[in-house]
């Protein structure tokens, strides 16, 4: 057992570090839920691609560099050390390029992968809808067949990013007489179609990081279909298990913020009153990393994430609502001042909700990981 | 003894409750996010007629002279229906700083004042809506200009909270009495409170009517036992902040009544965070909206959270008193 880094991957983050250092905004850039924001934001995953350095992991055809995930891990927190930009990108790099390495088909790959490095199209999730929260089989959005495609009606919403994004893929029920998993179609939809309405719905910050998802008879083309008509739950978990696991939040983003968090608290004049909860954000943050270098050595060795990934989004989600409130309690009197640290504050706090809530990852610790029987429900 | 609401204050509480919830008070509060004053206004005008500014005003001055515990009441009342404005600085703090003609305008309803008391409170709330705005330095009150107009204005993570720099140099109006900050701690104690009673009974409402898995989601032990575990911080909560006012009303020392009133904001923080993020739990995405209505408390606990006063920094007042009491 050891941490070392091999050459080449040292050799990779030494390169990674110098380009952030050169390259990040100063001034960092405004919010991606704002119209202004977000297109600065489409810039900088231009300026990434340009560099190789959007999507390090994916093939070099599609403009990757075949990085290993120790190495993405590695850039990951490179990138967030360095205070880089949110990627506005990361709903299609992180959750549909998976599922179309896995499912997609070439004429797929070549078409969509490109220009989502680039940022060019931005890909907005449409899972949710209002009646489908954590239960998300009971979906009800359906997909009619018609000439040469799909016709999409139905309604989506949380979709995030989507008040301004390109596109959106999602789950659509294409077999009305079908229940709960079955009978489910993956579809990629352009949200500039015929038929598509946008509302976005702001949050608690005010900014609209959000929208719901209206389809009235919309043409969805086959060629946008991922998988096979009916067998979209399968192709989807895909896609929600990588949301879970490893890539929706690596460690480097927290890595950095409990950095900051031990810098704040140094600034303030180290307050003995928050010290223990300053250095636990520390060592729960280290030991996500850890562990996901553990997760990523056996990745390599072959082996698949299984439900344990639930563990990992409960770690992450609960030390990151741990550090931010007791930055803003280390801020004392200024805390509720707007700052970075409200906003991420606020962030996090989403963090137990998305991506399958913290009692619905609880759920599947004890019932898949530990072997409990299983809660009555439907 | 007797440690429970007596019959008048229940009557008052429940006259609060009955104005406050028949008066949009959301939308009050969004407006005033926005510096549109007029309806928060109109509101503080109606609570002036049941006597809630005058509460601790002497009676020569046309107050009710009555008792901290009396606040509590109107200040819980207040957090539970997210009234904006600087009420607790008005209601518990003002009676402490202003002499008698100041305070005849704010028991009639005709002043809402504001103040800083550096270092805990270092910066004016919603100075651009006072009509008094003053600062204490010890027991040093001075008045500082109150025309601030919005420019000036911090914002807050609770949106209707507009912060302003207290200036230095005011006209100085003389000595506080007693207890300044410990009643503005009381009182902001009693606002947390509200606001976690009023965040438990939005999730709770909801849990019994959000359906998931063809079941309401108040019945996932999941959800149930979230719930559970903020009734009982709140409970344990509410005797700390009714006993700080007792004792605060009974002349005790300076360091008991500081005990006990930081024990009170150390638990009232702790309940309302914990509501707070339970009820945001507990309505999943819907609550993440700004649209939604359980944005205005959970912004505003956090606000609390560190105004008069962290849970920290008074853990360390409690500490502080309760060694000394050892040391005597
Ligand atoms: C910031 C943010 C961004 C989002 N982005 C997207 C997006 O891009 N695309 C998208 O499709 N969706 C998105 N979502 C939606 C997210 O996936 C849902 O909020 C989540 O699945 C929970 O659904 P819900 O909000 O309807 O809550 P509900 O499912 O109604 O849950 C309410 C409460 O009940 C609990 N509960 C439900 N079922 C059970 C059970 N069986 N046992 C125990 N407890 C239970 C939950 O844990 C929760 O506490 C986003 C949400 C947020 C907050």
């Amino acid at each position: 057992m050891d941490l070392d880094i091999d050459p080449e991957s040292a050799v990779f983050r030494d390169e990674v570090r110098a380009w952030l250092a050169d390259n990040v905004p100063r001034q960092g850039l405004p919010s991606m839920d704002t119209a202004e924001g977000f297109a600065a934001h489409r810039e900088w995953e231009a300026r990434l691609a340009e560099e190789r350095l959007s999507v390090v992991t994916w093939p070099v055809e599609y403009t990757g560099r075949e990085a290993s995930l120790l190495q993405w891990l590695l850039f990951e927190e490179e990138y967030y050390a360095a205070g880089a930009p949110g990627r506005v990108g990361q709903n299609g790099i992180f959750m549909l390029a998976p599922t179309l390495f896995a499912h997609g088909s070439t004429e797929q790959r070549d078409r969509i992968l490109p220009a989502m490095a680039r940022g060019e199209q931005v890909w907005a999730q449409a899972w949710s809808e209002p009646e489908a929260g954590s239960d998300i089989a009971a979906l009800r959005s359906s997909a009619v067949r018609t000439e040469g495609g799909w016709l999409v009606s139905g309604q989506k919403t949380w979709s995030s990013r989507a008040a301004f994004a390109d596109r959106a893929f999602g789950l659509f029920r294409s077999d009305p007489d079908s229940e709960r998993h079955r009978g489910l179609t993956y579809l990629m939809i352009d949200l500039r179609a015929d038929g598509v309405t946008v509302r976005p719905i702001p949050q608690l910050d005010g900014e609209p990081g959000f929208a719901e998802l209206f389809f009235d008879e919309v043409f969805v083309p086959d060629e946008d279909v991922i998988g096979t008509p009916g067998d979209g739950w399968r192709v989807a978990m895909t896609t929600a298990n990588n949301e879970r696991g490893l890539s929706l939040r690596s460690p480097g983003r927290f890595l950095a913020s409990a950095d900051r968090l031990v810098r704040l608290w140094e600034a303030c004049g180290e307050p003995a009153a928050t010290a223990s909860r300053v250095a636990d954000a520390w060592i729960d943050t280290r030991a996500y990393q850890l562990y996901t270098y553990g997760t990523a050595t056996r990745l390599a060795d072959g082996e698949q994430l299984g439900p344990e990934s639930s563990v990992n989004k409960l770690a992450w989600s609960s030390v990151d609502v741990a550090l931010h409130e007791t930055a803003l309690d280390v801020l004392g009197a200024d805390g509720e001042l707007a700052s970075p640290w409200v906003e991420g504050y606020l962030f996090s706090l989403a963090g137990p909700i998305y991506g399958g809530t913290d009692q619905i990852q609880r759920n599947t610790i004890a019932e898949r990981v530990l072997g409990l029987p299983r809660e009555e429900r439907r | 003894m007797r440690f429970a609401l007596s019959p008048e204050q229940r009557d008052f509480a429940a006259a609060l409750d009955e104005l406050l919830a028949g008066a949009d008070t959301p939308g009050v509060a969004r407006e005033w996010a926005e510096r549109r004053f007029e309806p928060g206004r109109k509101l503080w005008r109606e609570l002036a007629d049941l006597g809630v500014w005058g509460l601790l005003v002497p009676e020569e001055h046309g107050g009710a002279d009555a008792e901290p515990a009396d606040a509590v009441v109107a200040l819980e009342a207040c957090g539970y229906h997210a009234v904006p404005g600087p009420v607790v600085e008005t209601t518990v703090v003002a009676p402490r700083l202003l002499g008698g003609d100041e305070l005849a305008r704010v028991a009639a309803g005709e002043s809402m004042v504001t103040a800083a008391i550096p270092p805990e409170v270092p910066r004016a709330l919603d100075a651009d809506a006072a009509d008094v705005v003053l600062r204490l330095d010890g027991t040093a009150v001075q008045r500082i200009s109150s025309d601030m107009d919005s420019g000036g204005r911090m914002p807050s993570i609770d949106a209707t909270r507009g912060l302003f720099p207290a200036a230095e140099h005011g006209e100085v109006l003389g000595a506080a009495r007693p207890h300044a900050f410990a009643l503005g701690v009381l009182g902001v104690s009693a606002q947390l409170l509200g606001a976690a009673r009023r965040m438990l009974a939005m999730a709770t409402e909801y849990a019994s009517q959000r359906r998931q898995y063809g079941r309401a989601i108040g019945q996932y032990q999941a959800v149930k036992h979230l719930l559970a575990d903020v009734t009982v911080s709140l409970t344990m909560a509410r005797p700390l902040v009714d006993g700080a006012a007792v004792t605060l009303a009974s002349g005790a020392a300076e360091p008991v009544v500081m005990r006990d009133i930081s024990a009170a904001k150390v638990a009232a923080t702790r309940a309302a965070l914990l509501a707070a993020r339970t009820s945001l739990q507990v309505h999943g995405a819907i609550g993440y909206t700004a649209e939604h209505d359980l944005g205005l408390w959970l912004t505003k606990v956090r606000a609390l959270a560190g105004a008069w006063g962290t849970a920290d920094a008074h853990r360390t007042r409690v500490l502080t008193a309760v060694r000394g009491e050892h040391a005597d």
